[in-house]
């Protein structure tokens, strides 16, 4: 572990901020998940896991391994860009799954017609 | 020209990403991406129902997608105080319709993408019958506000973006 000697004071304490920052918004998206009521509410949860979540933790990498081996390293960029094109898929996905199996909407032309009513359903009522 | 590179901005994308993967600006490097580049998208293009998209103005998606990102991040402070500091019942979540304008599928790719990036709001659906947006918000405090957001800030850049030539029409089918 000599590399992390070497590494001078301002990126240590910028790699540990990042990393702990990282850490703390993906410990916040499962607690979304923990608290949340119903289904809809939670698919938010994780979605600042994805976004700020590993944006900060693929900088630390990015100063970190900069700092460690004097050159540029970016190419956890692509990570980010990867994450970033297919987790929205995911939750369109997931969410799309979960209106049509849900037995209070009865698939999504029964949400749509709901939600032009003059009083919406809100769905954290029940759960 | 067209016939070798049917979507520069895919072979420019290749070819970046193939010399970040491997960390190296040797010149091997950029012969194998410049291979990858080209013959990539000659082979793929029969997988694309729609053809590559046409992107009109390249600037105008890095401010577009500058300007999402910093919407990223603010709704993902929002998210994170309504997680730790307000009771579960008093969110109001809401699915609401937005009306939209944008017809071109890459277009839409685009605009779903960045809604689903953002913390707060899902695309759940596109309804056919009147060409609606079905969107869940994570919590809803004016409607009008979301629509006037989304259709200002999102929906007019990227029916910029794909549609600003009228000649080749809805779709861009190259």
């Amino acid at each position: 572990m000599n590399a992390i000697d070497a590494l001078p004071w301002w990126a240590a304490v910028t790699v540990a901020f990042l990393l702990v920052l990282g850490g703390l918004i993906t410990l916040l998206g499962t607690v979304g998940l923990l608290r949340l009521k119903t289904f809809y509410q939670r698919i938010h949860g994780p979605a600042i896991t994805i976004t700020l979540g590993t944006g900060c933790i693929l900088i630390a990498s990015m100063v970190y391994f900069t700092v460690i081996q004097s050159r540029p390293v970016i190419h956890e960029i692509l990570i980010g860009a990867f994450v970033l094109m297919t987790a929205p898929v995911v939750s369109m996905l997931i969410m799309r799954a979960a209106i049509y199996r849900d037995p209070r909407t009865g698939g999504a032309a029964r949400v749509a017609r709901d939600t032009t009513e003059a009083q919406p359903p809100s769905d954290n009522q029940d759960g | 020209m067209r016939r070798w590179f049917p979507s520069p901005m895919l072979s420019i994308g290749l070819l970046l990403m193939w010399l970040m993967l491997n960390q190296s600006l040797a010149l091997a490097h950029w012969m194998l991406g410049g291979v990858l580049a080209i013959v990539a998208p000659v082979l793929a293009r029969p997988l694309q129902p729609h053809g590559y998209a046409r992107i009109a103005r390249p600037l105008a998606l890095f401010r577009l997608l500058g300007m999402s990102a910093i919407e990223i991040v603010r709704s993902c402070f929002n998210v994170s105080q309504i997680i730790l500091f307000r009771r579960a019942d008093g969110v109001n979540s809401q699915f609401i319709r937005i009306p939209l304008d944008l017809h071109s599928p890459h277009g839409l790719a685009l605009l779903s993408c960045l809604i689903n990036m953002t913390p707060g709001t899902v695309w759940v659906d596109l309804l056919p019958d009147r060409h609606e947006l079905l969107l869940h918000v994570f919590d809803l405090h004016d409607e009008r506000w979301w629509v006037e957001t989304i259709k200002t800030r999102y929906e007019r850049p990227i029916i910029e973006l794909f549609e600003a030539p009228p000649a080749t029409g809805q779709g861009g089918k190259a």
